[in-house]
Formats: C-alpha cells, sequence, structure tokens
C-alpha cells in the first residue's frame, strides 16, 4: 500500500507535460492541553500533566486515481475522548480509481446509504467518532440517474479492526435523469433502496446467536416545485446484543422530512420512528464503537452554549421524534422589517419513548411486543424555541433567541430527573471601523432543577482578516451549593492566514455535552491553558 | 513505520502541482447527485464555501456574501458555490433555510463529508478561491466580520491579471 502511494508521483514526474498533473493536498491538526488543579469544580490533573490529541491527512490526486492516508496521534488521549485511542498509527490508508462509470476504492472508506438508517460509516474528530471501513467498496453508475453502489468490509474501532464482516449494497434511480422527457419537469422523484448484513461468528456459549444479520431499507424523494416530501423505512431482522439486552426482536425505523418554501416563508416538518434499531458489527461493542447504522435525531443542534446546555442524543433502541421549522422573512424598507429585513424562525421539537408491552414475555427471548408507531406516554425532550435575527444598519447586527426545554435527564443520562429550563440570547455585533468589529454576547438559563440558573457573557474583538481577541465568562451563580457558584471564565486568542489557523486559550471548561449530528460526547470539567493548530494545504 | 512515512511525503511532495477539482459526489436540494469535479464556471472563478445550519460564523459569512453576490458576478464573472455539511439530522432544513434568507447562489449537500474529506476541510467556516482551471488561489478558515473585503481583493486580483 505504502510503496505504492511512494511509486504514483514518480510515475507522475515521469510523465510528459500532456498527461494529467498530480496534486498533492492535506491538513493538518492538533490540540494539546496543559492540565491544571482545581479541587472545587474537580478538575483531575492527569499524571502526563499534558495531552495531545492531533492528525494529519495526505492526499494525492492523479488523474483518475487517488491515494491518501492519514496520521493520527493521541499522547496521550486529551480528557473528554475515549482512552482507547491512547498511542499513534495510520488507521485510514486508500487507493482509488475512478472513471465516467466506475469507481473502486481498496483500504478505507467512509460511505451512506440514504439517510443512514442502516448504514453509514463516518467520522467527526471533535467528537472523536470514527467508524470508517476496511475493505473494498465500489460505485457504479452504468446509466444517466442509476446509481450502484457496493462494499464489504470491517469497521475501525480506536486502532484496531472489529470482528464481525459487513456487506452492503445500495441502488438509487433518479427518474427525472433517466427519461430526458422528463430532464426538466417540475415534479421531480427518485427511489432507492439499500441491504445490508453483518456476519459474526458465535462464540458465545449461553446465547444461540444469529451469525448473519440482515436489514434491509426502502426510500423516496418527491419533489414538486417548492415543496418536497422524502422518507425511509428501513426492518432489521433478529440481532440480539449488548444494547437491547440480548432480544430477538425484529427491528424498524421510519425516517419521514417535509419542506415548503414561498417566498419570503418556508417550513419544514420531519418525524420519525424507532424500535430496537441500534445495529453494530459486534453485538458486545457499546458506547460510539462499531455502529454500522446512523439514526438522526429529530430536535436542533444549538449554536449558543447555554441553549445547548441539554442537548438531544438519540436512543438507539428506541424513540417517537417530531420537528417543526418556519421562517418567515419580514421584508425590508416595512415599519417590521426595517432597513435591512429581519428574519424570524420558530422551532419546536419532541422527543417520546415508544409504547412497549412486555405482558407475559418477562422471560421471552422476543422482549416485548409492540404496535408499529405506538408512542408511549414517557417525554424524552421538549424544545420550543423562537428566533429573531435583524440587521439594524450597516454596522449594528442582532441575534434574538428564547428557549423553553424540557429534558428528560434521568432517562438519557441515568440519573438526575426532568429538567425545565428557559433560556434567552442577546447577541450584538458592532463594525467599529472596516476590518475591525466587537461582538456582545449575552445568554441566561434558569432552571430549578440540576445546576441551577447561569449567565453567560462574552467579549469579542476582531480585526479582519487575521486576529480575534475573546473573553468570555459561564457563571453558575444559581447553583443550590453556594461553593459550586464558580466563574467558568475562557480567555482566547487566534491568528489566522490563508489556510492556517493558530488559537490559544486559557480558563475553565464546565462539564457538559458536546453534540454534532445526533452524537454526543461527554466532557469533564477542566481546567487549564490549550493550543489548537489547523493547516489545510 | 516513520522511515516509510517521511519516505512517502517527501515523495509525494516531489510530485506537487495543481490539478481540477477533487471528485466527490454531493446532491443537489432536490436530491440529484452531481459530481464535484464537473463544478464549472467557463473558465471565471469559483467560491466554496463550507457551511452547516448550526455554524453561527459560517451564516454570517454566506450573507455577507449574498449582499454583494450580484456586485462581485458583474465585476468578475464569479460563481459561488455554498455546500453545506449538514448530515441527515439538519440537513432536511437546508432548502427551507436557505430560501427564507434568499441566498441567490447554489447549495449542495455533502451530508456525508465526502467532499468536505476530498477538500481537507478540518472546520467549517472554510473558504476556497479556485482560478477558471479549478487551482486553488486563496482560502480562509472561520469568519469575522469584514472577512469578506479580503476575498473580494483575491478576486479583483485574479480577475485584473
Amino acid at each position: 500500500m505504502l510503496s505504492l502511494i511512494i511509486i504514483l508521483p514518480m510515475v507522475a514526474m515521469a510523465q510528459k507535460q500532456d498527461r494529467p498533473k498530480g496534486r498533492l493536498s492535506g491538513n493538518f491538526n492538533m490540540e494539546a492541553w496543559y492540565y491544571l488543579k482545581d479541587s472545587v469544580i474537580g478538575t483531575n490533573v492527569p499524571p502526563e500533566k499534558t495531552l495531545m490529541n492531533g492528525y494529519a491527512n495526505f492526499r494525492y490526486d492523479y488523474g483518475n486515481f487517488t491515494a491518501g492516508m492519514r496520521f493520527e496521534g493521541y499522547l496521550n488521549t486529551l480528557q473528554g475522548f475515549e482512552k482507547g485511542y491512547d498511542g499513534t498509527g495510520i488507521p485510514y490508508r486508500f487507493l482509488s480509481y475512478k472513471n465516467e462509470e466506475l469507481e473502486f476504492t481498496v483500504g478505507n472508506f467512509y460511505e451512506q446509504f440514504g439517510n443512514g438508517l442502516v448504514l453509514r460509516a463516518w467520522e467527526d474528530k471533535n467528537l472523536g467518532y470514527d467508524n470508517a471501513f476496511e475493505g473494498i467498496h465500489v460505485k457504479y453508475n452504468p446509466y444517466k440517474g442509476v446509481y450502484f453502489k457496493g462494499l464489504y468490509g470491517k469497521q475501525r474501532v480506536f486502532f484496531d479492526l472489529g470482528e464481525g464482516i459487513v456487506r452492503g449494497f445500495d441502488g438509487e434511480i433518479n427518474i427525472n435523469q433517466l427519461f430526458d422527457t422528463l430532464k426538466y419537469a417540475k415534479t421531480r422523484f427518485i427511489i432507492g433502496g439499500s441491504i445490508v448484513s453483518k456476519y459474526q461468528k458465535d462464540e458465545n456459549v449461553q446465547y444461540n446467536l444469529p451469525e448473519n444479520v440482515a436489514s434491509f431499507a426502502g426510500r423516496f424523494n418527491f419533489q414538486h416545485g417548492m415543496f418536497s416530501l422524502k422518507g425511509e423505512y428501513a426492518h432489521k431482522v433478529n440481532d440480539p446484543s449488548a444494547d437491547n439486552g440480548m432480544i430477538y426482536k425484529d427491528g424498524d425505523a421510519l425516517l419521514v422530512n417535509s419542506t415548503w418554501s414561498k417566498g419570503s416563508f418556508g417550513a419544514m416538518l420531519s418525524g420519525k420512528w424507532v424500535d430496537n434499531m441500534s445495529f453494530r458489527s459486534d453485538y458486545q461493542a457499546v458506547d460510539k464503537n462499531l455502529l454500522i447504522n446512523y439514526l438522526p435525531a429529530v430536535t436542533q443542534n444549538h449554536t449558543y452554549a447555554l441553549t445547548a446546555m441539554y442537548p438531544y442524543a438519540t436512543q438507539l433502541t428506541g424513540e417517537a421524534g417530531a420537528q417543526g421549522e418556519f421562517y418567515y422573512r419580514i421584508k425590508r424598507k416595512t415599519a417590521l422589517g426595517g432597513k435591512y429585513g429581519t428574519l424570524i424562525t420558530l422551532n419546536y421539537s419532541r422527543v417520546h419513548d415508544i409504547e412497549r408491552n412486555r405482558e407475559g414475555l418477562e422471560n421471552d427471548t422476543l422482549g416485548y411486543k409492540d404496535k408499529f408507531l405506538a408512542i408511549s406516554d414517557d417525554l424524552l425532550y421538549d424544545d420550543f424555541n423562537l428566533k429573531i435575527e435583524r440587521k439594524f444598519s450597516r454596522k449594528l447586527k442582532g441575534t434574538f433567541i428564547g428557549q423553553y426545554v424540557s429534558y428528560n435527564k434521568q432517562f438519557i443520562e441515568g440519573k438526575g430527573g426532568i429538567v425545565y429550563a428557559k433560556a434567552g440570547v442577546l447577541d450584538l455585533s458592532y463594525r467599529i471601523k472596516r476590518r475591525h468589529s466587537i461582538r456582545l454576547e449575552q445568554q441566561l438559563l434558569m432552571t430549578e432543577q440540576d445546576r441551577g440558573d447561569w449567565y453567560s457573557v462574552m467579549l469579542e474583538y476582531t480585526i479582519s482578516p487575521h486576529w480575534f481577541f475573546s473573553i468570555m465568562d459561564q457563571y453558575n451563580y444559581g447553583n443550590d451549593h453556594k461553593d459550586l457558584r464558580v466563574h467558568y471564565y475562557t480567555l482566547s486568542m487566534g491568528y489566522n492566514k490563508g489556510g492556517n489557523r493558530v488559537q490559544l486559550n486559557f480558563g475553565k471548561q464546565r462539564e457538559g455535552i458536546v453534540c454534532v449530528g445526533g452524537v454526543c460526547r461527554q466532557v469533564p470539567s477542566a481546567y487549564g491553558a490549550y493550543v489548537t493548530l489547523t493547516s489545510t494545504f | 513505520m516513520r522511515t516509510t512515512f517521511i519516505l512517502t511525503l517527501v515523495c509525494l511532495t516531489m510530485g506537487l502541482s495543481a490539478q481540477n477539482i477533487p471528485s466527490a459526489d454531493v446532491k443537489k436540494l432536490s436530491g440529484q447527485v452531481v459530481n464535484t469535479s464537473n463544478f464549472s464556471n467557463d473558465g471565471k472563478p469559483i467560491v466554496i464555501s463550507f457551511w452547516a445550519t448550526w455554524c453561527k460564523p459560517c451564516v454570517k459569512e454566506l450573507n455577507a456574501y449574498n449582499d454583494y453576490y450580484m456586485d462581485w458576478k458583474d465585476e468578475t464573472g464569479v460563481r459561488i458555490v455554498a455546500i453545506s455539511t449538514d448530515d441527515t439530522r439538519s440537513s432536511g432544513r437546508v432548502a427551507p433555510y436557505v430560501n427564507a434568507r434568499g441566498w441567490q447562489f447554489d447549495v449542495f449537500l455533502d451530508e456525508n463529508g465526502d467532499f468536505k474529506r476530498a477538500m481537507n476541510v478540518a472546520n467549517v467556516p472554510h473558504t476556497f478561491l479556485l482560478n477558471g482551471d479549478g487551482e486553488i488561489i486563496w482560502q480562509h478558515t472561520s469568519y469575522v466580520d469584514g472577512d469578506e473585503e479580503e476575498l473580494y481583493d483575491k478576486l479583483l486580483e485574479l480577475t485584473e491579471k
């Protein structure tokens, strides 16, 4: 593999001028902490004192060929990431070839079928998530509008591969591309389907486990002008695992999304129902390890720290949720809209547990029975928020948010009852002069439960295009325990040039959850100085 | 191991030179698959900006580009392409989100980060300026108020050559 990467550019150099030129590109990323002790917020200083996560990607494109690799080093793994990463290695390397119809990759690759309900391999370094495949991947586009994908692979877990083998096939037909007469039609239609199966040898002495577990999914995407409706249904056969308590019940998932836009108005409605759909290439795997599929949360991903204080994480074993979002842009140069117009966004999402009937099945291998789309009364999450964005003048811009959230901490984190919280954001930015701006961000969160009330303030000064300086304080003024009414302050500065960025920070980090997509990471409280470096070339 | 790694890097660097936009499959908002190596603008510059609905500075940046887009287009012929890195959790809201903001440029979905990886983007926002041959002329990570002026300067430099 590596020797091939070495040979490629040499071949490239030997070619004549009219041949395609090669291109090397990549990126580099590292974050290093120096930890300090703070007994009040309970930070731990690791024996190493300083920890670092870093990686670099290198990619070489030459005509139809691409080769790439990623070196990763965790010396040792930063607090808040899984210690399994400790060490260094090259867990990602691949070679691929592509022409008009066919593309194949050998080595490591990522892939998503449909919405990911039966298969999604992806990575997010901020979450410490990476379930890349190692194996063979083929994409085939035999005719316009017809797409096939197939793969065989094992999945990454830290610097190893999981035991199970995953086989997958996906097909998609775009009706409007397929038939020339429909090419410019207002109504557009796409259908698709996937089959994914995993194999794991049964070596369990207690259970008779299915060695091959299959899952199927079908999807459609309908569009008429500015209206769209799409949906996907997935089914999985018996798959006893650590997630579902070793039950043999089948799993189902349904995901529906609809949008409509007209003029200055836009709306989105989505819903989902999931039962027993955790799907991993090792039945004993837990946490974020060896997941084959992805079940997106139907709740909003908040940007501001306090509105994101209680984020929702998908419950793999079952949940039912819905989300509605409405946009309205008040026209510019009107009394309400002001000189530049005003944008109003309203979002509501709610998640419940599903209804399960365990009567008479206490010792049965099926675990429970349920009706498709049946919802229980147990509320897991509820979030209503209103956002107003307005540009007041060429210099002054503002964002205002009001939020009401109910978070079933007991169910999601296993402790803490239900938390009811109200939050507000006032974010103003002002352009002092050309290239110099100042931003003041204030947030308030009020709750009787958990750690009580919070106030957060941040002041940021930026000089475009290179510099930024900020000072932030999150104050837990409403904590029931007086000695825990702590200021979590952070001082940061950063410098940017081209593809390079350096950022220095010093301060305290509050314990919490960081979420991207539907996956979350628990961040411990920490105190210290840290530096982040990123570069793209 | 380390020697092989360094040797690889040295050899890779020897082959360094420019080529067209890397290939990855992204989707139009209608769901249609489009390969990024087909992005073109008749030999005029292209701006590719990676963003997400949950990324506040990204949206600020694209709002700023939208304010100037028509003027920049008249002056330099530039085409702006916005690549949403929202995954299926939030990619469903991209169409009404974009429409309500009145953005005039093309928006594509990169739900599993294939194009993001091909362009070596680590975090959003990340913006590239490509010349008519698809070579990266300038890039910028993060966004603060006023950064659009640097892009505009680079655009003028490129078209006045």
